[in-house]
């Protein structure tokens, strides 16, 4: 395989769930995920952004293949899954690995850390009992846990210890993929730095490539590569961290950087306000979906969606951009 | 390793040296906090001697329980006036020793009870994880069969078993497991589907993990605890259905010293002979009570949401 | 004279031979109209300190204090049922989690009014006027339907309104926000945020600002006291503290915070976790993090004492250049 190829594409990746109105009254059909397309590089980090309800767990689920999407292709490794075989599915599991965000509900209560470590390694591969335990040590150490924690249980960690643990399963069986769910946002701040500088060392460590989903902007701005702005379900704006930060178009974009508290003055950006919340899944707006809160929004944009269309170096889904953009 | 990983581990160093206590094993853990609860231990030495007293019966009861001293029909109690300190607890209208057939009788009872727990505590808990697993048409067509058993009045549905198979002490085993089914699949079922939801079993799916590696290595040891609790409490609830059934004369049949079989044959002498209704009756009122202190304690040191408070 | 006077507040947990010491010695005072931050990390002690303000410690809780004084009346020796009446209706809070703080089985309109009847002796008319004027103050749309709605029919950003509305029913004069933005997206906490310090400014109320993200506070505190392992380790006026911390922790924290570490490949680290129970050293509470840490940091404990406008527990804190002073 060469190593230029995007090591996972995804093409108009598509996820519907149906959502049933009560006893024999039929189904509701929710677009949880709606035509999103990316690629990622062996090595880099793409971070997916958004607030709760915009699909970016959705998302995650189907990257994992936890579940299949509803549409569209998702190619990992150069194997489609959807036309891929059990038995070619079986070898890609192990190469997508994910964190997730809470630190207490992604480790199994009843497990010691050595056996829940092995397991991935009992599971896929030939390795013996003694290989296994070679491998778990040494993986402990290398996310910074002691040898002694070997034979603890998960409720004698803290969160950021708990995080390592689900690091180190996450990368025992050195994944292509990491997909990584909001992985800092229970922790506290000085205990996130610790863990986003091990994300970053294991990357240039193993070269592994990352899908990084957060709502934080400002450690997305820390890890990310490629940035893919979500809001209900739809990229609205995807492209190179640098450009999207240094310029963000989308009226979305632009709201989240403003509504991110800054602790310097000089960075705190020209507000862009957003009216009410986000609308209700089973009853979704037409048109542009962000034109009930958006602040520019005509007549126009509550009848047409907007096709995500090459702009300044990245893809933005907006029909007034170049109107509105100061 | 490359030097930044090198550099991440000396920054972590004294964060694992803060950490480094020694911790109790669970065992431990639990043990410490169901010593706590006195009513549980309490229990607990209660029902030690229980077992102690059913297992070496042969040796330590005093005479054989089914052996008829003719001459000293219906005598009292050793403390009483005409007590006699051979025969403890008096002895009953045939003229056996109620000490004897009560320890016997814990045989029964244990055994009764034990079997009837295993007997519905592990086809519960497969179909509960199926009806979890399978939450569509197999799950639900479990549950709707288990809401039908539990319409019914268990100890009418468990004379109506007796009846179909005949009296005796294996259909009786047998009817008390199908009756307390239902308890143990809805219990297995409601804790399995919460943990499903929980991050841990995306996360031993994506390790390789089959389902029935899911079901029983990860999300089974989650569930236990309430349903250890239930079978605690199903064992005092068995002893309590066999000695009613023994009563209306389905269970046990005479000589066997059965608890309920002896209360039913001594009904006729209740007013004139106390003990021989009372001494079987307290026998299986101590022994449920303590079952469920223990059920309690247990309840209590095996919840993990209070264990996290303290 | 202040509206709020914390003198050498403690509060302590566990049995009398093995206390834990969750808060020691808090000192602050807060003026009225004025906007105080609390910051720091899980298990610092923020939140108690002023569950302990409100009385709302229960046994085998303790709490200690030298002085308690609110408004020029001692909270010490004040009957419980007058402070009852003073909780509610001139000191009010509000949490983090507003759907769990608000009664699923009663309506919002419902318990808007028990609160104005209880504390105000309002008739059920009046009440129901005020109730519709309080959402109606908090940016609640169609306020007039949503006095019949329940709380699970309510977002989180709205049923957060509605536990301000609530909060605000009998003009306290000063409110305590814990976390109040934490379990909201960005948009909406940005939203909420504006709501509070408007609020604050027309009701003319002191506001606590509990959080554990600095940035939020940097931009509407007017000072801040930060916590460490239930001590105030430092009180700054804003925006002095984030450009000038003075305590070797406020350094570490704001150094943690990736929009501090900008370009740069990795995050500055506090090393180490937040002391427990039975690893309190006996020195300074963060000699055995503090990179400045001397054998003076290591046995004694230092008071909490006045430089420069700011207050300070640390015996060589930092100077204009983030330096220690010797």
């Amino acid at each position: 395989m060469n190593d230029q190829n995007p090591i996972l594409t995804a093409r108009q990746l598509s996820k519907h769930y149906s959502v049933s109105r009560g006893f024999m009254r039929g189904h509701f059909s929710v677009k949880a995920l709606n035509n999103v397309s990316f690629e990622l590089a062996r090595g880099k980090t793409l971070a997916v952004v958004g607030e709760s309800g915009c699909g970016k767990s959705t998302l995650a689920r189907q990257l994992t293949l936890v579940e299949e999407p509803s549409a569209g292709h998702l190619t990992i490794d150069g194997i489609d899954i959807a036309t891929a075989g059990a038995a070619a599915l079986k070898t890609l599991r192990p190469k997508v690995q994910m964190v997730f965000q809470s630190p207490y509900a992604s480790l199994n209560p009843r497990k010691q850390i050595g056996t829940m470590l092995a397991e991935p390694l009992l599971l896929n591969t030939p390795l013996d009992a003694k290989e296994r335990e070679e491998r778990v040590r040494a993986i402990m150490t290398t996310v910074g846990l002691r040898p002694e924690h070997y034979h603890r249980y998960p409720h004698m960690f803290s969160g950021g210890q708990r995080q390592r643990i689900a690091i180190a399963r996450a990368m025992i069986l050195n994944p292509q993929i990491v997909v990584a769910d909001e992985p800092t946002s229970a922790l506290d701040v000085s205990i996130q730095a610790q863990i986003l500088n091990l994300f970053m060392d294991l990357q240039q460590e193993f070269n592994t490539a990352y899908v990084f989903v957060s709502h934080n902007l400002a450690v997305v701005e820390h890890v990310a590569d490629d940035v893919m702005v979500m809001y209900f379900g739809s990229t609205v704006e995807y492209g190179p961290k640098d450009r999207i930060y240094s310029r963000p178009l989308h009226p979305y974009t632009r709201a989240l950087m403003s509504a991110t508290p800054a602790i310097r003055a000089e960075d705190r950006r020209e507000k862009v306000k957003l009216i009410g919340e986000l609308p209700s899944p089973l009853n979704p707006p037409s048109g542009c979906t962000f034109h009930t809160r958006c602040p520019f929004a005509n007549d126009h944009c509550k009848q047409k969606v907007p096709e995500l269309r090459s702009l300044d170096g990245r893809l933005i889904a907006c029909h007034r951009v170049e109107e509105i953009t100061p | 390793m490359t030097t930044p990983v090198q550099s991440a581990n000396t920054a972590v160093a004294p964060e694992m040296a803060a950490a480094s206590y020694s911790y109790p094993s669970p065992l431990a853990e639990f043990w410490a906090s169901f010593r706590a609860n006195r009513g549980a231990s309490a229990a607990l030495v209660f029902m030690a001697f229980m077992v102690i007293a059913a297992l070496f019966a042969p040796w330590l009861a005093p005479h054989d329980p089914i052996e008829q001293h003719r001459d000293i029909l219906l005598l009292s109690p050793a403390w009483t006036a005409q007590g006699q300190w051979s025969f403890l607890l008096g002895t009953d209208e045939l003229g056996r020793d109620i000490l004897s057939r009560l320890m016997h009788g814990a045989r029964v009872s244990m055994t009764i009870g034990l079997v009837s727990v295993v007997l519905s505590l592990l086809p519960g808990i497969v179909l509960g994880l199926v009806s979890a697993f399978y939450p569509k048409a197999v799950g639900t067509a479990i549950m709707r069969a288990m809401d039908i058993m539990m319409a019914l009045p268990s100890l009418l549905l468990a004379v109506a078993i007796v009846a179909v198979l005949g009296p005796g002490l294996t259909n009786t085993m047998i009817a008390i497991a199908v009756v307390s089914l239902p308890s143990y699949v809805r219990l297995t079922r409601a804790s399995a589907m919460s943990e499903l939801g929980r991050d841990y079993v995306i996360a031993a799916r994506l390790a390789g993990a089959g389902k029935l590696r899911l079901m029983f290595n990860t999300v089974l040891p989650n569930c236990m605890a309430p349903v250890i609790v239930q079978a605690t409490l199903g064992f005092s609830s068995a002893i309590l259905d066999a000695a009613a059934l023994g009563f209306l004369g389905l269970g046990a049949q005479p000589p066997l010293p059965e608890w309920g079989t002896m209360l039913a044959s001594a009904r006729d002498y209740i007013e004139s002979a106390w003990w021989v209704v009372t001494m079987p009756g307290i026998t299986i009122l101590f022994n449920v009570v303590a079952l469920n202190l223990m059920g309690d304690g247990l309840r209590d040191a095996l919840d993990p949401k209070l264990k996290k408070l303290a | 004279m202040s509206l709020l006077e914390i003198k050498n507040l403690s509060v302590e947990f566990g049995s009398q031979d093995n206390p834990f010491r969750a808060v020691q010695d808090v000192n602050l005072s807060i003026n009225r109209g004025e906007i105080v931050g609390i910051v720091g990390e899980s298990g610092s002690g923020k939140s108690v300190t002023m569950l302990a303000l409100m009385g709302l410690i229960e046994a085998p809780g303790r709490v200690t204090a030298d002085q308690l004084v609110f408004d020029g009346q001692d909270l010490m020796t004040m009957s419980p049922a007058a402070k009852r009446h003073l909780v509610g209706k001139d000191v009010a809070m509000i949490f983090q989690d507003a759907l769990t703080s608000l009664n699923p089985a009663y309506t919002v309109g419902f318990q808007l009014m028990e609160t104005l009847r209880l504390h105000m002796g309002l008739s059920k008319s009046e009440a129901q006027k005020r109730a519709l004027e309080l959402l109606e103050l908090v940016e609640i749309p169609a306020a007039k339907s949503r006095l019949s709605a329940y709380p699970h029919q309510l977002s989180g950003g709205m049923s957060q309104r509605v536990m301000i509305a609530m909060a605000i029913a009998c003009n306290p004069k000063l409110l305590i926000a814990d976390e109040p933005t934490t379990a909201l997206d960005v948009t909406v906490q940005a939203q909420i945020m504006d709501l509070l310090v408007s609020l604050q400014k027309s009701q003319d109320m002191a506001l606590i600002l509990i959080t554990h993200d600095l940035a939020v506070i940097a931009e509407v505190a007017h000072r801040v006291a930060v916590m460490y392992a239930g001590e105030i380790v430092e009180t700054s006026p804003v925006p002095e503290i984030f450009y000038r911390p003075h305590h070797p922790y406020t350094q570490a924290l704001l150094a943690s915070i990736p929009e501090h570490s900008k370009g740069a490949e990795r995050l500055a680290t506090l090393p180490g976790v937040v002391p427990g129970q039975y690893d309190r050293p006996i020195g300074c509470l963060l000699s055995p993090r503090c990179p400045y840490a001397n054998e003076k940091c290591r046995n004694e404990h230092p008071k909490l004492t006045q430089t420069h406008g700011s207050f300070v527990r640390c015996f060589t804190p930092l100077d204009e250049a983030g330096r220690p002073i010797v």
